[in-house]
């Protein structure tokens, strides 16, 4: 891979890691309220998936989708304004963490209600197909989210009429406080794909060279022979499920297999938030961003000094998003009722 | 026995209580067992009853509840907890098709001892899909019972008789009342599960509320009494069955009555309770029955906003105000 893109990688991968760290910040400082589920550990999966997405592929994702929004291009002020509700953020301050939406990038919404996100995915896929266009759509969802009814009736209409839809499978192996082994009769999540005769895989998400790659590869068999592709990424959460949640179900010594001290040291402050003191740490492999860091500076892709630069620019990026959201004006009631009816063209209904 | 409660705790030892005294009392639901739950109401369970007693679930809203729904038909007393009630719409079907119907469409050779507990209402800033009410979605359900406790005594005794009860019960709980305190009395009798309750006595008019909102209207009832308004407040506890004796008794007493909904206003509970209140009192009724109800619009996630969409305490004292009109003027 050449290095623009794999410096495009870091960049989306470093600039998720810290923007949601200070969301964090700026939800126990109170600018942030209601569920935050953060995405820490799990960013390999976004930068890769929706990197290798063209522009006019489109993207539906849940509640955790802020970095997949970051990854699209949508400006970080855009993304942290809407954390904080205020009307210059994605969704006017309406939607909040859980409901992003960007239709110009075709960021097609977060969603909070698990395993929403098929339907919407297969139906925008039914109408590209039906005006055969060469666009797929990427559809996220969580491990927790395939016992749905919906995962399985909507993987059988994918394949049935041969949709253009990539489902995207984030397995960090728990649905809230409950692992995947106790919430699926068969973990292996990709398998499931069989049953309906859609192309699936299995790749580890930690490394965001193989998740680009498999991306790839999918949506080029999406666009070449028609039809869904599934990939399944194994990735982990540093975090809990949401800040309400302190994750205290998961045995200390897997959440230590998963984390290291990268060279941002953000993976420090991400353990002092909850879990073993960063000390206890140093032994372990190291995670997506320290991994994709080491791999690029052996190959000559990356100097040292510019995963300083980098990481400078990514703050300065989040900080200016923080300032600009504090900055931004609040929206009205006005606003609220014109979002509600802005599809009401100018039918005058009757008022009393 | 009386003792200081949460709401939670309350509901959590009404669990306990049915558990050890009754093996066909089991609980299901998302992170219900070793999470102890999302609200704690099922805390300490799983290690008291063992895992297929305190089921953890996968996230199978429908299929879940309609297992309570099979297992209530042949003798079992399930306890469904949907962690939400936005995500009690992906199971409708098996509340509605199911649970509310099998007894009846059967000819009644079928019992239906389920108990679906579900809590929701409008939290803090959780957003369009996270905070709904739509109690009125399951009043319009012949079949189905709809308890909506507002404090820990009424949460321990309603979820207790929903337990007890053949009929299936949605127990609707409010997410802001989780962490309310108050005394438990374990020992007392409790009144009929539909029954409601007088929370304060007044003669000037009737203030109506249930789960959260008859919290508020105590606090509205409080504050018109300083300008020497005695309002009445009743505690519906129950919307399905509502007791309308004692509504109507109330109203014929006063008047003038208030109904106060966390749902939109559109269609909502206090439709019917509006137009039953006129059916029976019209006679008595000195001004229109009025409602205080949130705003016909989805929450928007801005605190500010959100806070404007539902109904405050200052809603209410204008709203009464405004009902007593120059009476108001002569009282003060
Ligand atoms: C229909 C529905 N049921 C329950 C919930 C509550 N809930 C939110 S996220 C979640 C776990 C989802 O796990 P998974 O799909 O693995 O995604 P992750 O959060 O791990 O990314 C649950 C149970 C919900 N939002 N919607
Ligand atoms: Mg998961």
């Amino acid at each position: 891979m050449e290095r623009e893109k794999m410096h495009r990688l870091l960049r989306d991968m470093m600039l998720s890691r810290v923007f949601e760290e200070r969301a964090a910040e700026e939800y126990q400082k109170g600018n942030i309220v209601g569920f935050l589920h953060l995405y820490p550990g799990e960013e390999a999966v976004a930068a890769g998936v929706i990197n290798a997405a063209g522009p006019s592929d489109y993207i539906v994702s849940t509640y955790r989708e802020h970095a997949h929004a970051l990854v699209r291009g949508v400006p970080p002020r855009a993304v942290m304004a809407e954390l904080f509700g205020r009307a210059t953020g994605m969704s006017g301050g309406m939607g909040g963490s859980m409901h992003m939406f960007d239709r110009e990038r075709r960021f097609m919404g977060g969603y909070g209600i698990v395993g929403e996100t098929y339907p919407i995915a297969i139906g925008i896929g039914y109408a590209i197909a039906l005006r055969a266009l060469p666009e797929s759509v990427i559809c996220f969802f969580g491990d927790g989210a395939v016992n749905q009814g919906t995962f399985h009736e909507s993987l059988n209409m994918a394949a049935l009429w041969r949709l253009p839809v990539l489902f995207v499978c984030e397995n960090n192996h728990y649905a809230i406080g409950t692992d995947i082994h106790r919430h699926s009769a068969v973990p292996e999540v990709y398998k499931r794909a069989a049953a309906y005769n859609i192309p699936a895989e299995k790749i580890d998400g930690m490394d965001v060279l193989k998740v680009y790659d498999a991306t790839r590869h999918a949506l080029d068999r999406i666009r070449r022979a028609g039809g869904p592709q599934f990939l399944e990424f194994e990735t982990y959460r540093y975090r809990g499920h949401s800040m309400a949640d302190p994750g205290a179900y998961r045995p200390p010594v897997e959440v230590k297999a998963y984390q290291v001290i990268d060279p941002l040291t953000i993976g420090a402050r991400e353990i002092e938030f909850r879990y073993p003191t960063p000390a206890e740490l140093a032994a372990v492999g190291p995670d997506n961003i320290a991994r994709l860091t080491e791999h690029m500076i052996s190959v000559g892709h990356l100097e040292e000094e510019e995963v300083a630069q980098i990481r400078k620019e990514v703050e300065a990026a989040v900080e200016d998003a923080v300032q600009f959201s504090l900055a931004s004006p609040q929206p009205t009631m006005a606003d609220a009722w014109q979002h509600l009816n802005s599809n009401r063209r100018h039918e005058q209904l009757l008022q009393a | 026995m009386t003792q200081e409660l949460l709401y939670w705790q309350a509901l959590n030892r009404a669990l306990d209580v049915e558990m050890a005294a009754d093996e066909s009392v089991f609980v299901l639901g998302e992170d219900v067992g070793l999470y102890g739950g999302s609200y704690r109401v099922t805390e300490g369970l799983y290690a008291k009853y063992g895992e297929a007693r305190v089921r953890d679930t996968p996230i199978s809203e429908n299929s879940f509840t309609g297992l309570g729904v099979g297992a209530a038909m042949v003798g079992m007393r399930p306890v469904v907890e949907i962690m939400t009630i936005n995500f009690a719409m992906l199971a409708l079907d098996s509340i509605v098709n199911g649970a509310a119907k099998i007894p009846f469409m059967s000819g009644g050779q079928f019992p239906m001892p389920l108990v679906i507990r579900v809590p929701g209402g409008v939290a803090r800033q959780l957003a369009a899909q996270h905070a709904q009410r739509l109690e009125s979605m399951f009043m319009n359900v012949p079949g189905l019972r709809v308890a909506v406790p507002s404090t820990p005594q009424d949460a321990y005794w309603q979820l207790r008789q929903a337990i007890a009860s053949d009929e299936p019960v949605v127990l609707l709980e409010h997410e802001v009342l989780y962490f309310t305190k108050g005394p438990v009395d374990t020992m007392a009798e409790p009144p009929p599960m539909h029954q409601a309750a007088i929370r304060r006595a007044g003669k000037d008019l009737t203030l109506i509320g249930y789960s959260r909102t008859a919290l508020q209207a105590q606090e509205a009832a409080a504050e018109l009494a300083r300008d020497g308004i005695e309002a009445e407040v009743i505690d519906l506890r129950s919307l399905n069955p509502i007791d309308w004796k004692t509504l109507s008794d109330s109203v014929n007493r006063t008047h003038r009555a208030l109904v106060i909904e966390e749902d939109c206003r559109h269609a909502g509970a206090g439709a019917e309770i509006a137009a039953s209140l006129a059916e029976r009192c019209f006679f008595s009724l000195d001004a229109p029955v009025q409602r205080v109800a949130a705003l016909d619009i989805p929450t928007p996630y801005n605190g500010a906003l959100e806070a404007a969409s539902i109904p405050r305490v200052a809603d209410i004292t204008a709203a009464a105000r405004a009902l007593l009109g120059p009476r108001e003027k002569a009282a003060a």
